[in-house]
């Protein structure tokens, strides 16, 4: 099956295109958030306060990345264990967030939120940080410069490759493809 | 009485920390081509394809397999004839961490607190060391860096000795099954039996070590292996869990002797990052 060739950011549209299974290469601008940054994010929000960055639309890639050696945009960027994110996840969707990436299995929260606010959660190949780093084009910091790699940058991707786990359907890659494999 | 200075420790350490970090071995990349091969679903190939690419491109151009390059962790034999001159041995591995991770560009991922503020140490010191006294004038430094991904999925449990074989395989394969896609599957599964509470653990960790896809070389406990591999890889999970037929690409047990009334048994999880390496100084 050919990857869909998809534009970050996204539209409710874009994202019901979209279905677990599918194969996708980005384009366009996405941005990184780790644990520190959705807990900084989402303490602003529930103080009612302004975010350093408009989520509308946005994919949020969940990555930190490795130094970059002199003449690299990026250093070694594969996805990180998403998981850890699922606490900060529901209220990132009700700001606007459309899409995350990272890697490893979500809470049922996290999946109903996707439902509920037409969002989607990809998976990039975790452990394919030398091949990832080679889609990102551009990279730079936009939000909190003091947490290192785990501050907010913005990346321009080009076909940077994902797979759709969960979609606005309610369906997860990572039950039904076990189901399918198993005997 | 052999004289070793430290800082050639050092040296050595801060090559193998670059070294294992960028070049995925030649162990594991077999495994992975082989698994294409043998690999029916398209996405689970796609991943595999996406791999073998990774580590190509990390050769070529000098850079690290994986952003987390990891918790430094090291075997050392130590021949008991070896007289260290000029530090410690903890100084020495350490010294060399702080330089292979900044000189390599690696990411520093060790927070010196774990529980309050959590603050990097900023060199991805202190490694974590075990080592052994054996006879001779030889030192063996065996070094993986281990990603966090794979490591919070591990798990150590005290069996019982009548839960036998079929107890301890349950125990390895529902584990494993509940790790899931996390630990970046296609995944390793170093697995302990016997000895301690935390015995068992080390000898989890030590089976990471082993030349990946070797068996042990007690031919009952090889087919265990093999059993619990094909076991994993019959959960349909797959390379990165998108469903698949590898979902491990092996398991490795060590054993230890167990005290009568128990039979610990661990789970320590690596995933194709699996980068091991070792020097005979
Ligand atoms: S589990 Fe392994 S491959 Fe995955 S992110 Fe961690 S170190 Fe890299």
């Amino acid at each position: 099956m050919e990857p869909k060739k998809i534009k970050a950011p996204l539209s409710d549209e874009d994202v019901m295109a979209l279905k677990s299974g599918d194969n996708v290469l980005i384009s366009g601008v996405i941005y990184t958030a780790r644990d520190a940054a959705h807990k900084k994010l989402v303490e602003l929000m529930d103080k009612g306060e302004s975010l350093p960055i408009d989520l509308n639309g946005q994919f949020i890639f969940y990555v930190g990345p490795t130094p970059a050696k002199p003449g690299q945009a990026i250093g070694s960027a594969g996805p990180t264990t998403s998981g850890r994110m699922d606490a900060y996840t529901p209220q990132m969707l009700e700001k606007g967030m459309k899409a995350c990436i990272g890697k490893g299995l979500r809470s049922q929260t996290v999946k109903d939120a996707l439902q509920k606010h037409k969002g989607l959660y990809l998976a990039a190949v975790g452990g394919a940080g030398a091949l990832l780093s080679k889609k990102i084009k551009k990279c730079e910091v936009v939000a909190y410069p003091e947490l290192g790699a785990e501050a907010i940058h913005r990346l321009e991707v080009e076909e940077f490759p994902a797979t759709v786990v969960n979609d606005a359907y309610g369906n997860d890659l990572y039950a039904e493809g076990a189901r399918e494999y198993a005997r | 009485m052999r004289e070793l200075a430290a800082s050639t420790i050092s040296d050595h350490v801060a090559e193998m920390c670059e070294e294992a970090n960028i070049y995925l071995g030649e162990d594991v990349f077999g495994l992975l081509k082989d698994a294409l091969e043998t690999e029916e679903s398209p996405t689970g190939k796609e991943v595999l394809k996406q791999l073998i690419e990774n580590a190509e491109i990390a050769r070529d151009e000098q850079i690290p397999i994986c952003q987390d390059t990891g918790f430094a962790v090291f075997f050392v034999e130590w021949g008991q004839e070896v007289h260290l001159t000029g530090g410690t041995l903890d100084e020495a591995i350490n010294a060399g961490v702080k330089r292979g991770y900044e000189e390599g560009y690696l990411r520093k991922s060790i927070v010196k607190d774990p529980l309050y503020e959590r603050k990097n140490t900023g060199d991805n010191t202190p490694a974590v060391i075990y080592t052994d006294i054996v006879p001779g004038d030889k030192v063996k430094i065996s070094f993986a860096p281990k990603g966090g991904g794979s490591e919070n999925m591990s798990a150590v449990k005290m069996l019982k000795p009548s839960d036998g074989e079929a107890g301890f395989i349950d125990f390895v394969v529902n584990h494993v099954k509940a790790a899931g896609p996390n630990p970046c599957p296609p995944i390793v599964v170093g697995v302990g039996i016997g000895g301690t509470f935390d015995k068992v653990a080390v000898q989890a960790k030590k089976a990471l070590f082993r030349h990946v896809g070797d068996s042990h070389p007690d031919s009952r406990f090889a087919k265990l292996e093999k059993t619990i591999k094909d076991k994993i890889n019959d959960l349909g999970v797959g390379p990165q869990g998108f469903g698949g037929r590898t979902f491990a690409l092996a398991v490795h047990i060590e054993d230890y002797p167990s005290h009568i009334a128990s039979m610990a048994a661990a789970v320590n999880i690596n995933c194709h990052a699996c980068r091991h390496l070792e020097r005979v100084i």
